[in-house]
C-alpha cells in the first residue's frame, strides 16, 4: 500500500504522514515513509509518502500511488502524475493561493475544473472541507488531523480506530490534544460517512 | 526525556534515518559530535543538540565542515569516540583534513557521516561522495534503511577503531529522510576520559611521517578489504541465472521491483552495505554464479565500473551492465518504477509500465522568502540604488532565494563562501558596480577568507552580509555570533562587525534594512564611496521573524492594510517587494484590489514605508 501526501508548507503534511505511519506500526503493519525537508516553511510545496506491507521503498514512482491524500486542491490536481485508475484520492477543498497568483502572475483555477481532473481519472475522489472542521473542533491549525480522520474513516487502511488514536496520543503534545482528537474524530466521521 | 534515549526495549519506534544515526552513536557511546548543519544531513547535529545535556555528550555546532571534522578527530585520537556529519558539500570543505586523518587514523572509534542528495532537493550539485572513500582510502558503510543507520553506525565505529582508521557512514537524501522502525538497543553507562599520548612521528605529517604513514595506509587497506570480503553487511540474496549488485537507497527499490516482476526464482542479488574497501572476491564469486548482471545504483557508475575490473582481472565471462539508455540513469534519484524499467529491458521481463497521466497546466508555487524576511527588504533597497547595471554575485542560504522573481537578485552562485571570492574576480575584469550577498552564517563558513581575499588585492565590490542572527535556511542553527538563544538575548561571542574591521575593510555600515530611507541613504554613500577602490561593507542586520518569534515573547501585533481609497493599483508593492502577505483579487462586487493577508503579516512595515496607501492596524 502507497500513500502520497501532498500539500503547502505549514499544513502540518508531515506530522499528519508520520500519524499515518505511527498507526500503522502501532496495528504492526510493517511501514515506511519518506519525507522532503527544507522548504517546508518558505510556501513550497511539501509532499511526503507512506507505504505499509509488502513494500520496501517510501518513494512513491509515478503511477504508483494507492491512496493520494492532497491537503489543497491545486496540489490534488499537481500530484495526478502519482495516481492510476485505480488509486483512493482524498483532497481538502480550501484553496490555499500560491504567491505566483496572489502577485498576479498566474490565476488560481476554478475548483471544479481542479476536481474534475482529478476526479475523471482516479477510482474514488473524496472532497473535504478540512477548514471547516478544523473549527468545528475549536482549531485554526488541526486541517491536518482532519484529513488523518477522513483516512481512517473511510477504512482504506488496515488500521483499528483504537490504534489511529494512540498514534495521535503519542505524537502530540498534551496540551492539544483534545482539540486534536475532536478534529480527528470530526474526521473520521466525515470520511465513514463518505464511505 | 527524548525519545531517542528510551531504554533499550523490543518495541520499535519510527524513526527517521538521521534519528537512527544517532541512536546509533549513542548505543555505541560516541561523546563528542561536531557539524555544521547542511540538508539531508541536519537532524544529526539538531537531534544531538537537544539530548546532549541529557546523555553527556560533548555537542558543537562547528563554523564549518572542515573544523568539525578536525575537532571531532581530536576527540577520537585522544580516545574518545566521536561523530562528525555533513552533507556532500561539506565533504569538499572537509576533504584537505579527510584525506590526510586517513594517513594518520585515530585511537577512538570515529564516524564521519555524509549525506548525499540525488535529485538535488536542497543542494547545487549532485556529486558522488563515494570517490571521496576511495580517494583517501577511508572504509564506506552505505545504508538502506533507517534501522541499517543505526546498525552501521555502530559497525563503523567498531571497524574505525579495530583498524585506528575514521569510517565513513554515507547515506542519501532516502536514508536520512525516510523513516522506518528501528530497534532501541542498550545504552552504554561508562563516559570514557581523553587521554593523550605524545607519538609526534606517526601524527605530525611531516614528508618523512607521510610516506611512513601512506605505506601503513596501504597495509590497512589490504586489512579492510579482507574484513569487507567476510562482513555480514555483504550478503547475497536469492537465487537465479541473473545477477544484481547494488547497495544503499538502491536495495529497497530493487526489492520492490524484484517482487512486483515476479523475478525472485530468477534473480538473485548481492547486497552491499560495506561498499569500500570493494569485496572483490566476493563479487567475483557472485559474477561466476550468474550469466548476466545489472549493478543498480545511483549516481556514478562507482560499483560498475568495479564490477566490469574485477570481471577483467578474473577472467570471468559475464555480462555487465548498469548506467545506460533504458537501463539505470546516471542523473537524479532512482525508484522502483526506473529498476523495474531497467530489469524489462536487460532481462526482456514482461512489465506493462502504465500510461502515466499529465497534470493539468496549474500555476507554480516556488518557495519564497517569507513574509516579513528582512532579506527582502534589503534587496528592494539594493536594487533601487544599484538596478540592473551591478553584478550580483550571491551565496547560500534563504536569501538564494532573492534570485527569483520580482526580486531577481542574484547573478553567479557555485558554493558557500563563493560571493565573498568571486565578487572580487568580477570587479578585476568588469567595468560594473559589483554587489556580493552573503548570510551570517556563511560568512563565518566560508566568507572571511574571500573578505581577507578581497581587502589585500584591493578588490572593488560591496559585500553586503545578511545578519538574521541564525543559520536560517537548515533550521535555525545558532553560529557564532547569534544573540537570541532559548535563554533570551546574550551577548554575542563573535562580533560580526569587529570581525568585518579586523580583515581590514574600513567602509563598514550596520543598518536594519527594514528602515527602508536610512537604508537606502547609507547605500547611496557607499555606492559614491566605491568609485575610490577597496571593499566597502553592509551588514543588514535583523533577526529572522521566524526564529525570534521562537525565541522570544510574543510582542503586541500590528498588521498593515492598503487603504483601498488611496491605492491606484500601480502595483508596484507586487512587482517591486513581492511579500507573499499581498494578494491580488477581485472584491465581491467585481473590482480589482489589492489586499494584505493579516494572517501572514508579521508587521516589519517595509510596505508602508514605500507606499501611503499602506497602514498600520493594531489586532490582539
Amino acid at each position: 500500500m502507497r500513500i502520497f501526501f501532498t500539500g503547502v508548507g505549514g499544513q502540518g503534511t508531515l506530522l499528519a504522514t508520520r500519524l499515518v505511519g505511527e498507526a500503522g506500526l502501532e496495528q504492526g503493519l510493517r511501514v515506511g515513509m519518506s519525507e522532503i525537508h527544507g522548504m517546508a516553511q518558505r510556501g513550497g510545496v511539501v509532499e511526503s509518502s507512506v507505504v505499509m506491507g509488502e513494500v520496501s521503498s517510501p518513494p512513491i514512482p509515478d503511477g504508483e500511488a494507492d491512496i493520494l491524500m492532497a491537503f489543497e486542491p491545486l496540489e490534488a490536481a499537481r500530484a495526478l502524475p502519482k495516481c492510476n485508475g485505480k488509486t483512493l484520492a482524498v483532497t481538502s477543498t480550501v484553496p490555499i493561493v500560491p504567491f505566483t497568483v496572489a502577485t498576479g502572475q498566474s490565476a488560481y483555477p476554478s475548483l471544479e475544473s481542479l476536481f474534475e481532473a482529478v476526479e475523471k481519472r482516479v477510482a474514488r475522489f473524496v472532497k473535504v472541507d478540512a477548514v471547516e472542521l478544523s473549527k468545528k473542533a475549536g482549531s485554526d491549525r488541526a486541517g491536518n488531523i482532519v484529513m488523518v480522520g477522513v483516512l481512517a474513516g473511510l477504512g482504506w487502511l488496515p488500521i483499528d480506530r483504537p490504534n489511529w488514536e494512540q498514534a495521535l496520543r503519542k505524537i502530540l503534545p498534551a496540551k492539544i490534544l483534545d482539540e486534536n482528537l475532536k478534529a480527528f474524530h470530526l474526521g473520521y466521521e466525515a470520511g465513514a460517512a463518505a464511505k | 526525556m527524548h525519545e531517542l534515549l528510551t531504554p533499550g526495549s523490543d518495541k520499535p519506534h519510527l524513526l527517521l534515518g538521521n534519528e537512527a544515526i544517532v541512536r546509533g552513536a549513542l548505543e555505541g557511546n560516541i561523546r563528542f559530535v561536531a557539524a555544521y548543519p547542511g540538508t539531508p544531513s541536519s537532524e544529526i547535529i539538531d537531534r544531538f543538540s537537544r539530548l546532549g545535556d541529557e546523555a553527556g555528550v560533548y555537542v558543537e555546532y562547528s563554523v564549518n565542515e572542515k573544523v568539525s571534522m578536525e575537532t571531532a578527530c581530536a576527540a577520537a585520537i585522544s580516545g574518545v569516540r566521536s561523530m562528525c556529519s555533513m552533507k556532500h558539500v561539506g565533504l569538499n570543505v572537509a576533504a584537505d583534513a579527510f584525506m590526510t586523518l586517513a594517513y594518520v587514523g585515530v585511537k577512538a572509534g570515529m564516524v564521519i557521516v555524509v549525506a548525499d542528495d540525488p535529485s538535488l532537493h536542497s543542494s547545487q550539485n549532485e556529486q558522488d561522495s563515494r570517490f571521496f572513500a576511495r580517494m583517501g582510502m577511508v572504509p564506506m558503510l552505505e545504508p538502506s534503511t533507517p534501522q541499517e543507520a543505526k546498525d552501521m553506525t555502530l559497525a563503523a565505529l567498531e571497524i574505525s577503531e579495530k583498524y585506528k582508521i575514521p569510517c565513513m557512514l554515507r547515506t542519501t537524501t532516502r536514508v536520512n529522510h525516510c523513516r522506518g522502525a528501528v530497534s532501541m538497543g542498550d545504552l552504554p553507562t561508562e563516559s570514557p576520559r581523553g587521554t593523550f599520548e605524545k607519538d609526534p612521528f606517526n601524527m605530525v605529517v611531516i614528508p618523512l611521517v607521510g610516506r611512513k604513514l601512506r605505506l601503513v595506509q596501504l597495509e590497512k587497506m589490504e586489512k579492510l578489504q579482507e574484513e569487507a570480503e567476510r562482513s555480514p553487511l555483504n550478503r547475497v540474496e536469492g537465487q537465479g541465472r541473473w545477477g544484481i549488485i547494488t547497495s544503499g537507497t538502491s536495495y529497497p527499490y530493487v526489492q520492490d521491483a524484484i517482487g512486483e516482476l515476479n523475478l525472485r526464482d530468477q534473480v538473485k542479488v548481492l547486497k552491499l552495505g560495506f561498499t569500500f574497501p570493494y569485496p572483490e572476491a566476493l563479487m567475483a564469486d557472485f559474477l561466476k554464479g550468474v550469466e548476466k548482471v545489472l549493478v543498480v545504483e545511483e549516481l556514478e557508475p562507482v560499483l560498475e565500473d568495479t564490477t566490469r575490473r574485477i570481471a577483467q582481472e578474473k577472467n570471468i565471462s559475464v555480462e555487465i551492465a548498469g548506467k545506460g539508455k533504458d537501463l539505470i540513469p546516471r542523473a537524479f534519484e532512482l525508484d522502483g518504477a526506473k529498476v523495474k524499467k531497467a530489469l524489462h529491458h536487460y532481462l526482456g521481463v514482461p512489465y506493462e509500465q502504465r500510461a502515466l497521466f499529465a497534470a493539468p497546466e496549474l500555476p507554480m508555487r516556488p518557495p519564497n522568502l517569507c513574509a516579513g524576511c528582512p532579506h527582502r527588504a534589503t534587496y528592494y533597497s539594493i536594487r533601487k540604488i544599484f538596478g540592473d547595471e551591478a553584478i550580483y554575485p550571491s551565496d547560500i542560504g534563504c536569501y538564494t532565494l532573492g534570485v527569483l522573481p520580482p526580486l531577481k537578485m542574484g547573478d553567479f552562485l557555485i558554493c558557500m563562501g563563493s560571493g565573498a571570492s568571486t565578487a572580487g574576480g568580477f570587479s578585476k575584469v568588469l567595468d560594473r558596480p559589483v554587489v556580493s550577498f552573503i548570510g551570517d552564517s556563511t560568512f563565518f563558513h566560508s566568507g572571511i577568507t574571500g573578505l581577507v581575499n578581497a581587502v589585500s588585492h584591493d578588490h572593488r565590490f560591496l559585500m553586503v552580509i545578511l545578519d538574521n542572527g541564525t543559520t536560517a535556511m537548515t533550521g535555525h542553527q545558532p553560529h557564532p555570533s547569534v544573540e537570541l538563544t532559548p535563554a533570551g538575548k546574550v551577548t554575542p561571542r563573535v562580533n560580526l562587525e569587529s570581525v568585518v574591521r579586523g580583515c581590514g575593510v574600513k567602509r563598514v555600515f550596520t543598518v536594519n534594512p527594514l528602515q527602508v530611507k536610512k537604508t537606502q541613504e547609507v547605500l547611496q554613500d557607499l555606492k559614491e564611496s566605491m568609485k575610490e577602490p577597496g571593499v566597502s561593507v553592509l551588514i543588514a542586520k535583523s533577526p529572522c521573524p521566524l526564529f525570534e518569534n521562537r525565541m522570544l515573547p510574543k510582542k503586541s501585533k500590528v498588521v498593515f492594510q492598503v487603504d483601498p481609497s488611496s491605492c491606484d493599483l500601480c502595483k508596484s508593492c507586487l512587482t517591486e517587494l513581492g511579500c507573499p502577505a499581498f494578494v491580488w483579487e477581485e472584491s465581491a462586487s467585481g473590482e480589482t484590489c489589492i489586499r494584505i493577508n493579516e494572517a501572514l503579516c508579521s508587521g516589519c512595515a517595509v510596505c508602508s514605508q514605500i507606499c501611503k496607501s499602506i497602514k498600520p492596524k493594531k489586532i490582539g
